[in-house]
């Protein structure tokens, strides 16, 4: 069969320089939304092409790839990205998240301290965080230009003036850098901490929106909050079934059709290895895993 | 009016407009105004239909470049400005802290979607205010002074009234304290019973708070109710100016006479 | 005493624009003074211009030439050619008038049309509603009126509430169009009462009063406005 010769990554060269300007903007300016120029990508919006893209171009040949989506490294939706850069990079793959130089990640971020030379690149779906309240884009960006954020401490105010406490539960929007807005991505708010102060270098991007941002390493992200309302991260209330951590985001697993379920680390890596270490919940399985998954 | 400043305050005018005029192509909307406008002052620019008085309300708060002339502004730091040499950046500060602007349609000045307490404390969210509590105390407070039930105060503006949304606005706009406020035939639309209870509030919130303002509207009793000083216009120009009882009892201009002999007896 | 008003020269013309641009001269060469503790009379038939005299000093109408010297705060003021904010400073600190008829804002408590020059003044709320309610309660006017807009009261208590209004602050200089006009004999002897203790506290008072009685009661001179009256 003839199969198509793929440049190295899929994306050619000038597209990659294109976008690695971007990236370099981006990063000079953090948490500011570049515009770039989103290449057709071999599937659809809503996939994931913004962080594809964006993979694709700061890969390298020695770089190893782990991609997540949900904290599982094995839905679809990971398996398929990862074999898309298995074919078209020849790069090392990995699930594990100590290993991995380059990490994408469909909203979440992974529950192991990241560190120093590696990359996080998140799939955004609505780079805007003001977008609900303000749909013109011209008044956006003028907003996010004179840094007039009033707006955003609005729907904060509407959250708890409706349910008596701010109910975003994702997408939390953040400050970065003391200066620009941003959107985290549809993570969880229970991630936000992690992204402040980073060791790793974080780079967000909408394929169909056609934006990129970055937070540098070692940058400050601060939740949006009233000072009587401060942040505060989802607390669950059972540590996870199968390793017995209680920090980490848990996942509901419906287990049968009576009601049952159990409560798991959505970080399955993460999962894994705490087991690997001898770490128990209250419903493991045998020393051989693989718990079903949703 | 009340007047709570201090002499030297008063002796420094607040607004200067210069030469003002404003062409479209060969259409002159307005030409040659120029006034003085003081701390506390409410002057009102009457004019009926194409006078060009509207056109002058927004060339007076920087929402349109002027043909030619200036506007010179004084700042709260004292000094005299011209509103062209202001960035975009202090243009939009000035428009949200130191100036009011009320719309006629009361949709165009509030956010339809948001509740009224939202509405009233986003001025002061977008200084920086970050405590909740201390917000919606705020905005409690000046719903009660623009006479509207603070058990709304979670309730979108379109389920108000039109007076309603006309008294929200108000209270929007006055929330930072402003020193300048611009309206535009702010009782326009409303039943007559209502344009009275919103006038009665204007006047009592104007000489509380020592506002001065620029009101545009066609109605010579509204003019009589709330201004020290009224301007005259008709197509583009400036027919006549003085305090509004001097224009309003000692009618010079023929036009001037016209209006003012037009007005339905009580 | 010092003087307080110093007329020049003044004239007044009503042109009628929407009547083929008829003149009615109303004034002209009016000079007079007047000096601190003083009251003159303006005396004349109806229709010779009195009341416009008086408004010409209020500011209320424009003079076409002379001179309306006013002292304002220590230093004097051509009212003539001086800005509007200046008028309203005059009006706010040194001159009172009282006119012929009531005119209130439509809607506010009788109370608060007294109280209204004093807050304007920078006096608290409820401090100048207590110096209304004592002035208000030596014009006669029940205290259950107080609460009351004044339009639907009789000529006589509108009247009263008008003189209140007037009186109730120190303003130097006070212009009286027919301050007793409608009022029974009982409450002229209580405005007669009213003038005469402006008078002693050093006040300028140029008055027009019909009554005989009254007025030589009040008027220490009688300036006679027919000498001004102008040529038709």
């Amino acid at each position: 069969m003839n199969t198509p010769a793929y440049n190295f990554a899929y994306l050619d060269e000038q597209t990659k320089r294109m976008i690695r300007r971007a990236i370099l903007k981006a990063i000079a300016i953090p948490g500011y939304q570049v515009p770039f120029a989103s290449r057709e990508m071999p599937m659809p919006y809503g996939w994931g092409t913004g962080g594809v893209q964006v993979t694709a171009t700061i890969l390298g040949p020695n770089d190893v790839l782990n991609v997540i989506a949900q904290g599982s490294d094995d839905t679809t939706n990971a398996i398929s990205i990862r074999k898309f850069f298995a074919k078209t990079a020849g790069v090392e793959t990995t699930t594990s998240t100590a290993e991995a130089t380059v990490i994408q990640t469909r909203h979440r971020i992974p529950e192991l301290p990241l560190h120093a030379g590696q990359v996080l690149v998140y799939q955004v779906p609505i780079p805007e965080p003001l977008r609900f309240l303000e749909p013109r884009e011209i008044e956006t960006r003028r907003m996010h230009a004179l840094a007039e954020y009033g707006l955003m401490h609005v729907k904060l105010y509407e959250d708890i003036a409706r349910f008596g406490h701010i109910s975003t539960s994702y997408a939390y929007p953040v400050k970065v850098n003391a200066r620009y807005v941003m959107d985290p991505s549809p993570t969880p708010k229970f991630d936000n901490p992690k992204m402040d102060n980073c060791a790793a270098l974080q780079l967000f991007g909408a394929g169909r929106e056609k934006r990129i941002y970055a937070v540098p390493p070692y940058t400050s992200v601060v939740s949006l909050d009233f000072e009587d309302h401060p942040f505060s991260p989802y607390r669950f209330e059972a540590p996870c079934a199968l390793c017995g951590a209680e920090d980490t985001y848990l996942d509901e697993i419906v287990t049968d059709d009576r009601g049952g379920r159990m409560f798991v680390c959505s970080d399955t890596d993460y999962c894994e290895g705490r087991q690997a270490e001898g770490h128990r919940g209250s419903q493991s399985a045998a020393p051989q895993k693989e718990a079903p998954r949703g | 009016m009340a007047e709570m400043k201090s002499v030297a305050d008063n002796d420094r005018p607040l607004l200067i407009a210069e030469d003002l005029a404003k062409n479209y192509g060969r259409l002159t909307a307005c030409c040659d105004v120029s006034f003085t406008l003081y701390p506390g002052e409410v002057l009102a620019v009457v004019g009926e239909s194409g006078s060009g008085k509207s056109t002058l309300l927004q060339l007076l708060s920087a929402q349109l470049v002027p043909t030619s002339g200036r506007v010179n502004y004084r700042m709260r730091d004292g000094v005299l400005r011209d509103l062209a040499s202001l960035g975009e950046a202090e243009q939009r500060f000035l428009f949200r802290t130191d100036w009011g602007y009320v719309h006629q349609d009361p949709a165009q000045g509030l956010r339809m979607a948001v509740s009224a307490g939202a509405n009233v404390g986003e001025r002061l969210m977008a200084v920086g205010w970050n405590h909740y509590g201390r917000i919606r105390h705020t905005a409690t407070s000046w719903l009660e002074r623009v006479e509207i039930d603070t058990a709304r105060i979670d309730d979108t503006p379109r389920t108000y009234s039109g007076g309603m949304r006309q008294r929200l606005q108000i209270a929007r706009n006055l929330v930072t304290e402003p020193r300048l406020v611009f309206m535009d035939e702010p009782t326009g639309g409303l039943d007559v019973s209502v344009q009275a209870r919103l006038l009665d509030l204007v006047r009592t919130l104007v000489a509380e708070l020592g506002l001065a303002a620029i009101v545009v509207t066609h109605d010579l009793a509204v003019a009589r109710l709330l201004s020290h000083r009224v301007m005259v216009m008709k197509a583009g120009r400036v027919i006549e100016t003085g305090l509004t009882d001097q224009v309003l009892d000692d009618p010079r201009e023929p036009y001037t006479q016209l209006l003012v002999s037009s007005i339905l007896p009580p | 005493m010092p003087a307080m008003i110093e007329i020049t020269n003044a004239e007044k013309t009503f042109t009628m624009h929407l009547q083929g641009g008829v003149k009615l001269p109303v004034v002209r060469d009016v000079s007079f003074d007047v000096s601190a503790g003083e009251c003159v009379a303006l005396a004349g038939p109806s229709g010779a211009g009195k009341s416009s005299i008086l408004k010409m000093i209020f500011g209320n109408y424009r003079c076409d030439d002379g001179r309306i010297g006013i002292r304002h705060e220590g230093k004097w003021l051509d009212l003539v050619k001086a800005e509007p904010c200046r008028i309203l400073g005059v009006r706010r600190s040194t001159i009172g008038y009282v006119s012929q008829f009531l005119r209130a804002v439509p809607r506010v408590a009788t109370i608060d049309v007294v109280a209204e020059p004093l807050i304007a003044t920078g006096l608290a709320r409820e401090t100048a509603r207590g110096k209304a309610a004592q002035l208000l309660q030596r014009l006669n006017i029940s205290e259950r009126l107080w609460r009351l807009p004044p339009s639907t009261f009789s000529g006589g208590e509108q009247q009263r509430v008008n003189i209140a209004r007037g009186f109730i602050s120190d303003h130097p200089i006070l212009l009286l169009d027919e301050p007793t006009a409608s009022l029974d004999a009982a409450n002229r002897k209580i405005v007669v009462d009213l003038i005469a203790e402006k008078k002693r506290a050093g006040v300028a008072i140029v008055a027009i009063v019909h009554d005989d009685e009254v007025r030589r009661a009040i008027a220490d001179r009688i300036v006679d406005v027919t000498s001004f009256a102008a040529a038709a």
